[in-house]
């Protein structure tokens, strides 16, 4: 086994191990932690289907965010649903047969690479133009958004410009799902790229990424209006009570 | 006291968005709590020497009691869409009152203490260390939100700068940096039951009077009783009903709805106050407190229901909190909504054919309406999400003609606070709430300039006297401001229904 291969390897087994470990203990946190009130931002749905209903207005649509700035909507939509488009497209490097469905997205996939670098250039030109938004940014804010400028481009790159041996990329990807260790093909431009990706999977638990999960443990979205209707008491509070 | 020295802001044409003005507002900070008021609420009264372990330690234990504090200090991306929505940021420019900007000066220390990154990439990822700079940064900030939630509305993951402020304001009573106009009112309600510190004996008296003026007015009998045993309903109004202008208009309009309808009522001496500020310092324990009192009040008296008057933060105690706080009340009447707003009340009645209005009464006036924060983004009324704004408007439009909505991108959910709320309804505080005012001024403006409007209702204690105080600033009359019922008080006929 090359050195690559070795590195490559080590680095996505342990990304992986990062980023599962990671996020499902911050959604433990999440999920036990108790929101002792009431505390839906209204007018709010009353029942659970329509929180649902909410809360997939704000993850499909980004709904508050249209009410709020339409340039922000414009460029943050752009970028997340260009990259869930590219995210599906990638996954044919890990199945083989590759799923109908997945076949199917495979030429909208194309270009949604460019969709998400022209969301993600025009967020981070918000964050270097806008006074407001510049003050508010720490290095960290525009360094994760050049990380992900980084992997598209670098994406794009291969498959317009300077080609890359798909078929043994998709060798290595498969290789690591069933743990039967290919060689990972030496070419710069997919080194750069999985890199950053692994990157970004190993800060995904320890930075605002998190907004991810977060968004559907946030109370002020995922809380029913019903608090006449249905008394609620957290265990804590409960533990008041008793004195 | 020296007139403070600042300028009132200019009202624009359009609305705009102020170029940020760093430390415009750093001076900006309410009178401490005297040590006897912190003492009463079990807070340190002064600031111990281990103040940074205790700080960390309590932000550890709310961040445990608290997912939405969790989250929240987690999840916000930066996108900026909160910048622009806040009236203190748009009324004094100071970049700290950008709801993000706000939340981050918690958020840095919590990134540092609590966090990976923050522990070995403070720099990086905007993580401080605790220094006192820090928390007199957060003494000055945290209240300089009104915990309006407005913000909450428009930040894609609900982020709600209220509950960071809440819990900024538990953290600095933990050592023993309190707020006086706070913490002094919430002693007051402990020791005599109101805010106001008005005691039963004077409060039996204010009600004789009122009802008096009732039946010099209108030559009728209308009770406004004190501590009956038996009455059918509890009213629980903020304590500023009881006389401060233009509230008491409010209470006699309430007074008034009750006798039409034939129902009973008394105001409780143990519970004569609706408002509840040990949520404004964030404090679960304390809100408990004050609001165990309705229940023992409603125990005592014997009543059915339990009706709040014309509050704001009131009503969102009591509509979303009480039957957490102070629940279950399967003592009472199951049949009707457990709180209920006085405003569903009348809106009730109105429906049933219970109540008969001569709208002419009201011709006078050119009516606009303010959303209160806290009935807006944070309660209900009525069974349908929404009704917290028709409902009031039903109720205006029943007893009088001409009302005008200000611009939609400033009512309902997106109602601008009138810039007292949140405990900072205090003299040490004017530069704050003047400017703050500003964006609810500016669309009240426009509204004047189109329509001629002339009067300016709310239903909520700390609005109506926020505005009675900045509406002169900005060269409106002071009592252009009024109560929502006391137009239905000026309309309603008495006497006509049996
Ligand atoms: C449940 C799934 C997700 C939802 C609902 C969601 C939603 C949002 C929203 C509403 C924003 C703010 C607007 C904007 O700046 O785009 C945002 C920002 C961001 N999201 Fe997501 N997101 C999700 C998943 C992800 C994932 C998986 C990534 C991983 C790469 C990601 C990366 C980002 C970044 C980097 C920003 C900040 C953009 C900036 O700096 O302005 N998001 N997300
Ligand atoms: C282990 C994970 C990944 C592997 C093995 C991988 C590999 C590749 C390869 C080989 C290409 C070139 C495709 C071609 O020439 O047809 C590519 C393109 C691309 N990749 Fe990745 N990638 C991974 C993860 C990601 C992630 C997480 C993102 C985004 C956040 C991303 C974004 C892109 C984009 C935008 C393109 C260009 C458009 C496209 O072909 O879909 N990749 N990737
Ligand atoms: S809108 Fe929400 S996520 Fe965006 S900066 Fe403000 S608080 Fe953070
Ligand atoms: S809750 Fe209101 S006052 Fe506080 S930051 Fe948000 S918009 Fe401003």
């Amino acid at each position: 086994m090359s050195l690559v291969t070795t590195i490559y390897t080590a680095l996505f087994y342990f990304a992986t191990a990062i980023l599962l470990v990671g996020v499902a203990r911050k959604i433990y946190i999440y999920a036990s932690t108790p929101a002792p009130l009431k505390i839906p931002t209204t007018p709010a749905p009353t029942t659970r289907s329509g929180v649902v209903y909410r809360m997939l207005k704000e993850v499909i649509l980004f709904e508050s965010l249209f009410k709020s700035n339409k340039w922000i909507w414009l460029f943050g939509w752009t970028f997340h649903m260009a990259m869930w488009a590219v995210l599906a497209r990638h996954l044919r490097y890990f199945m083989e047969p590759v799923a109908g469905l997945i076949t199917l997205i495979q030429p909208i996939g194309i270009y949604a690479g460019f969709g998400m670098l022209l969301g993600l250039g025009g967020l981070f030109a918000r964050r270097i133009f806008v006074e407001r938004i510049r003050y508010i940014s720490a290095p960290s804010d525009y360094l994760m958004l050049l990380l992900i400028i980084g992997i598209a481009a670098t994406g794009l790159l291969m498959k317009f410009v300077e080609h890359t041996d798909v078929i043994a990329v998709k060798a290595f990807t498969l290789g690591l799902v069933y743990f039967d260790i290919q060689p990972m093909p030496e070419d710069p431009i997919l080194m750069v790229h999985l890199a950053s990706v692994a990157f970004l999977m190993i800060i995904f638990p320890i930075s605002k990424l998190l907004h991810a999960p977060g968004v559907f443990f946030s109370p002020t979205r995922n809380q029913a209006d019903n608090p006449r209707e249905q008394r609620h008491l957290s265990p804590w509070a409960a533990e008041l009570e008793k004195n | 006291m020296a007139k403070a020295k600042f300028e009132t802001p200019e009202l624009k044409e359009f609305p705009e968005i102020p170029a940020i003005q760093v430390g415009a507002m750093a001076h900006s900070k309410p009178f401490f709590a005297k040590p006897a008021h912190q003492e009463d609420l079990g807070f340190p009264t002064e600031l111990p020497d281990d103040w940074k372990e205790i700080v960390i330690a309590k932000m550890g234990e709310l961040l445990k009691k608290y997912r939405g504090l969790q989250v929240y200090l987690d999840t916000c991306v930066k996108c900026g869409a909160c910048t622009d929505k806040c009236h203190y940021f748009l009324g004094t420019a100071d970049p700290k009152n950008m709801p993000v900007a706000r939340q981050d000066l918690l958020r840095a220390v919590y990134r540092r203490y609590f966090t990976f990154a923050g522990k070995y990439f403070p720099k990086l990822v905007g993580a401080v260390d605790l220094t006192k700079e820090v928390l007199d940064d957060w003494y000055s900030y945290f209240h300089q939100c009104s915990q309006c939630r407005r913000c909450s509305v428009y930040c894609p993951y609900g982020i709600d700068t209220a509950e960071v402020s809440m819990a900024a304001r538990e953290i600095l009573d933990s050592v023993g940096m309190g707020q006086k106009y706070c913490n002094e009112i919430i002693a007051k309600v402990y020791k005599i039951g109101n805010n106001l510190g008005l005691p039963g004996p004077a409060l039996i008296d204010t009600m004789e009077g009122i009802e008096e003026d009732v039946k010099d007015e209108t030559g009728i009998d209308v009770k406004y009783p004190v501590d009956v045993v038996g009455a059918d309903v509890l009213l629980v109004t903020p304590s500023a009903d009881f006389f401060a202008e233009p509230h008491v208009d409010g209470l006699i309009g309430y007074g008034k709805v009750f006798h039409e309808a034939g129902i009973s009522w008394t105001v409780s001496s143990h519970a004569s106050e609706a408002a509840n500020f040990g949520m404004f310092i964030g404090s679960y324990e304390n809100m408990r407190k004050v609001a165990l009192r309705i229940r023992e009040a409603a125990i005592e008296l014997k009543v059915k229901r339990i009706v709040i008057g014309e509050c704001g933060h009131a009503w969102r105690v009591a509509y979303s909190f009480l039957n957490t706080l102070a629940g279950p009340f399967d003592f009472l009447d199951q049949n009707y909504p457990i709180p209920q707003h006085i405003i569903e009340v009348t809106h009730g009645l109105i429906q049933e054919g219970k109540l008969t209005f001569d709208k002419s009464a009201n011709d006078h006036l050119n009516i606009t309406f303010h959303d209160s924060c806290n009935v807006a983004r944070a309660s209900r009324m009525g069974n349908t999400p929404g009704g917290q704004f028709r409902l009031p408007r039903e109720v205006i439009k029943a007893v009088a003609n001409n009302f005008y909505d200000m611009a939609p991108e400033t009512i309902h959910e997106n109602t601008f606070c009138c810039g007292g709320g949140g405990g900072l309804l205090t003299d040490d505080l004017i530069e704050l709430r003047v400017k703050g005012a500003m964006p609810r001024m500016q669309a009240l403006k426009q509204v004047v300039d189109e329509h001629d409007v002339n009067h300016l209702v709310a239903i909520c204690a700390i609005c109506k006297s926020q505005f009675s105080k900045t509406l002169p600033y900005y060269e409106f009359p002071m009592d252009m401001i009024g109560s929502l019922h006391a137009l239905v008080s000026n309309a309603i006929q008495l006497g006509t229904k049996d």
